[in-house]
């Protein structure tokens, strides 16, 4: 009798966990939900206020999420999401079961309001003019600001100031000092720059830029014009070929075996003169105790000046909220106070977004405002859904002419593929 | 189980084995206990399922739930339905597990569903307005509180508000907007509104109980509507983009751009072929399955990438079959000692999880800084070359797939009766011919079902290539096909590797790789039940 009942039991969870997670799936009326949440102050036990991060973020959301919950009476729950967290958000606030917030880069902006899965934020103006210009305009997606930014952040040129005193001026001056220490037995590679097998068009960015090449054209208000793709352009092609000539056929400086998982260990290690990296690398090399300073990416000598990407984090308030004030009251008032913002940037010490809170953390932090500096003339990282087509081909690109691979063939295929995936 | 045992006290046919009386359920107090608590916590579950449907309005799955609910407690309440007793349980199982998973596949797969195309057309029209407001030039930002007329539970919402700028108040209502006299109102420091009579000002607590009600209020205003920004500011915004539903389109009041309805791809598209961002979802009827077969990269490289999928699956099997099995006889020699220590050391990449190792030895590849290379004195590019790349896949398959292998092959070994071999040693046949002849044919016949599913699994194996080689590495004119691409890691590239995740064309590619295994296990399972015959 035992084993039937038991058996009948879990048929039953089995098919009550079925029929909910459709009702889940196909729930696509927000209206209901919002009238289910709206009876009481968070009825059935949820928050008030859902906040989805990623992993690394976590403790320090729930840190401020429970203090803006005890300073105003609400419950505030952080959602940790271990993996792209952009598609579970967008999954999540399809089936109307997504939080209030979500946090994260300013690219995913395109996705989330293709599926509209974000609102615009009203800023006033000055609101807007508290935030440096820069990470308003990587928010900003189709004349809306859709994020309240938070952190700016760029690859910046890491120098090992036991190996490499100066900062180089060029990439050729960067490959003869480096190639010289390396000659002499004291490190084993020039430059760790993030390759592998299936490339990293978010690092050689800056050498793509100098090198003559660019991605997407502008509007004439600033945006970028996804029907102006230039990755087959001739400026782009001679820029692969100066990349190439660094490549393993070439001086041996970019290979396909330095991976974004072995960088931190080549620098930090004292085996690598130089690092190509972000912010985000500062606290990893603060446990190493390599000697190290940063400067800007350099450009090739005739070249022109080399471009980062410019990536901005942001905080988005989700169109299927049901306590959306309340979102936008965390987003935009208590989020952007210059404290609080101090105290995110202590946990994630990434460069501020808020020009006040950059200024009182950089006499204390002289690395962060270096990074900004860097990353001054950057390209903001395109938003626009179609820059989703092009980092996979570009980067399959990027690894076959490090390799050795023909660059124009090479070159004009991947941008033929993208051409096609765009249209 | 006495209680089976015990006879039933009605007149009742005997059974058709005849071996034993019907039962008239559980007689014993536990039995009874148990099964009350079992069906009483199936109700529960069903009740607290039924409380979102309701909310949400899903009648129809509502109507689903209680029907299986019922039919549970009618199959177990009652003391007939014997058989019914066992299969109601596994038939649920793979209602839900099986068939529903495969009906929605299907399903999907004639549409476009995937990113942009989501949800309906009114989550489109919702998004593509709300996404449109702008607030209107020269209009001012107000500071805002909000209210409600008496009591802060029930009361009309209300906007108070102020503009700094010229130092005027105002009440906003569902009605409109009215300026109120400077002198009736408390003010605090930055200009917020902080009483007014006959109003409750809202404090965050009261006002995210009502927050439904005030994200949805808007003052109407002559060009637009004030509409708040958190709790503290407001701003006369208007949408740029409106709905019409007379042309089925979208109109941009600014630029008086017109974009019109198209059901056949899922979007507002204007004269120039240009769509909104925002779509919904679509039937496509056989598109996606068209797609398959006439895109020139889909079916250019899919041959190439079938014989590999073959070979990589194929080959997988083999081998660990191969490395288990010599394991297996190896170690069942009877005279062999520390049995158990060997055979618990083989095992241990089975235990070991094969996400992380699967990473681990992507990282041991590395030409540079790999262990292999490093070991070996070589200066291999293992992932960038086709064929070595190949090899490094099928080394870590073996790896990690012998163990499986060995188990299951001494465990079929053991079962062979040993007197099998001895009478043939006793005939004179060598151990190597025994062994050829019974064992290994007798070993077939137990473990060919276990080949054949571990040929299926392989077959769509995503992680043993993707966490190693992404399925490259790739020839440097063509981004998309890779030398260790399966069908699988391919599917999934161009479905979710470049512009956004596109399920309804997955779901196309995934009923096809179905086809496709169902055939081959059908054609395989059939060879077996041959061998089978064979041996008898």
């Amino acid at each position: 009798m035992r084993g039937r009942s038991w058996k009948a039991l879990v048929g039953s969870v089995a098919v009550t966990m079925a029929v909910s997670a459709c009702g889940g799936g196909s729930e696509t009326d927000g209206e209901a939900a919002g009238g289910g949440g709206g009876t009481g102050g968070g009825g059935g036990g949820e928050a008030d206020l859902t906040i989805m991060v990623d992993a690394e973020r976590t403790p320090i959301m729930e840190t401020l999420g429970q203090q803006f919950g005890e300073e105003n009476g609400v419950t505030v729950e952080v959602q940790s999401i271990a993996e792209n967290v952009q598609s579970q958000f967008v999954t999540a606030a399809q089936a109307g079961e997504g939080p209030d917030i979500v946090m994260g880069a300013h690219d995913w902006i395109g996705n989330f309001v293709q599926n509209g899965a974000i609102d615009p934020i009203q800023l006033s103006p000055e609101q807007t003019a508290e935030f440096n210009p820069l990470a308003i305009e990587g928010v900003t997606f189709n004349g809306q600001v859709y994020g309240v930014p938070f952190a700016v952040e760029n690859v910046v040129l890491f120098r090992n100031t036991d190996l490499a005193p100066e900062a180089p001026s060029t990439i050729e001056d960067l490959v003869a000092t480096g190639q010289a220490v390396v000659a002499e037995g004291r490190a084993s590679e020039v430059l760790a720059l993030p390759v592998g097998e299936v490339g990293d068009p978010y690092h050689i960015y800056p050498l793509f830029t100098s090198g003559g090449g660019y991605l997407f054209g502008e509007n004439p208000d600033g945006s970028y014009d996804p029907a102006d793709f230039g990755l087959g352009s001739p400026g782009s092609v001679e820029a692969f070929q100066k990349i190439g000539a660094l490549g393993e056929t070439g001086a041996g400086v970019l290979k396909r075996s330095i991976t974004g998982e072995n960088i931190v260990n080549l620098f930090g290690g004292g085996d690598a003169v130089y690092m190509l990296s972000g912010p985000w690398n500062l606290a990893p090399l603060a446990e190493t105790d390599v000697p190290f300073e940063i400067s800007p990416v350099p450009g090739f000598a005739d070249g022109g000046p080399a471009r980062p990407f410019v990536g901005v984090q942001a905080m988005y308030v989700a169109s299927g909220s049901d306590n959306k004030t309340l979102a936008q009251e965390f987003a935009t008032n208590y989020f952007t106070n210059p404290e609080i913002a101090q105290q995110l940037f202590e946990a994630d010490p990434r460069p501020p977004a808020l020009t006040a809170v950059l200024e009182a953390v950089q006499a204390d932090n002289p690395l962060v405002a270096q990074v900004l500096a860097a990353g001054e003339g950057g390209d903001i990282l395109p938003a626009i859904p179609e820059m989703q087509a092009v980092f996979d081909p570009m980067g399959k690109a990027e690894a076959a002419v490090i390799g050795g691979a023909d660059v124009p063939s090479t070159i004009t295929s991947a941008a033929q593929t993208i051409s096609d995936a765009i249209n | 189980m006495a209680s089976s045992l015990q006879q039933a006290p009605q007149t009742s046919t005997p059974h058709e084995g005849g071996r034993r009386p019907r039962s008239r359920g559980s007689t014993t107090v536990v039995g009874q206990v148990v099964k009350t608590t079992l069906l009483a916590v199936v109700g529960a579950i069903a009740v607290a399922a039924a409380l979102p449907l309701v909310a949400a309005g899903e009648w129809l799955l509502l109507a689903v739930l209680v029907l299986v609910t019922a039919l549970l407690f009618w199959v177990y309440l009652s003391p007939r339905h014997v058989p019914l007793k066992y299969l109601v349980p596994g038939t649920l199982f793979l209602l839900a597990f099986q068939l529903f998973p495969v009906v929605y596949t299907v399903s999907i797969a004639f549409t476009n569903y995937g990113d942009a195309h989501r949800g309906s057309k009114e989550d489109a029209v919702r998004a593509i307005e709300g996404a449109s407001v702008q607030q209107l030039p020269d209009s001012p930002t107000y500071e805002l509180s909000i209210a409600t007329e008496g009591d802060p539970a029930t009361g009309d919402v209300v906007f108070l508000l102020t503009d700094t700028a010229q130092d005027e108040y105002f009440l906003g209502t569902a009605e409109g907007l009215e300026e109120l006299d400077p002198d009736d109102v408390e003010v605090g420091s930055t200009g917020r509104i902080t009483a007014l009579d006959g109003y409750t000002v809202l404090d965050l607590g009261q006002a995210t109980a009502r927050d439904a009600e005030i994200s949805t209020f808007s003052v109407p205003t002559d060009g637009g509507a004030i509409r708040n920004q958190g709790l503290s500011s407001a701003y006369e915004g208007a949408a740029r983009q409106q709905y019409d539903a007379g042309c089925d389109c979208i109109t941009d009041a600014q630029s008086g751009q017109v974009w019109t309805a198209d059901e056949e791809v899922g979007y507002f598209v204007d004269e120039n072929g240009d769509n909104l961002a925002q779509g919904w979802r679509v039937g496509v009827g056989l598109e996606n399955f068209a797609a398959v077969v006439t895109n020139p990269t889909i079916s250019q490289y899919f041959f190439q990438i079938l014989v590999w999928n073959l070979a990589f699956a194929a080959l997988s099997v083999l081998l660990t079959f191969a490395a288990g099995l010599f394991m297996a006889v190896v170690l069942n020699h009877p005279r062999l000692r520390g049995q158990r220590l060997y055979r618990s050391l083989l095992i241990l990449p089975y235990a070991m999880p094969a996400f992380a190792m699967l990473l681990v030895w992507r990282d041991m590849f590395n030409t540079d800084f790999g262990l292999v290379n490093r070991l070996l004195g070589l200066d291999v590019n293992w992932l960038g070359e086709p064929w070595t790349a190949r090899v490094a896949v099928l080394l870590v398959q073996l790896w990690m797939g012998y163990p499986y292998m060995f188990l299951v092959a001494t465990g079929a070994l053991q079962a062979i009766p040993a007197d099998l071999t001895e009478a043939a040693g006793v005939d004179g046949a060598r151990p190597g011919y025994a062994f050829r002849t019974i064992t290994f044919p007798l070993l077939l016949v137990a473990l060919s079902p276990l080949l054949i599913t571990s040929f299926a699994f392989n077959f769509n194996n995503f992680n043993a290539v993707y966490l190693i080689t992404e399925g490259g590495p790739f020839p440097a004119d063509n981004p998309q096909a890779g030398a260790t691409d399966l069908l699988i890691t391919y599917t999934y590239r161009l479905a979710f590797g470049v512009g956004g995740a596109q399920y309804g064309f997955a779901a196309a590619i995934s009923v096809l790789i179905f086809l496709i295994v169902a055939v081959m296990s059908i054609l395989m399972f059939r060879r077996t039940r041959a061998l089978e015959e064979v041996n008898r």
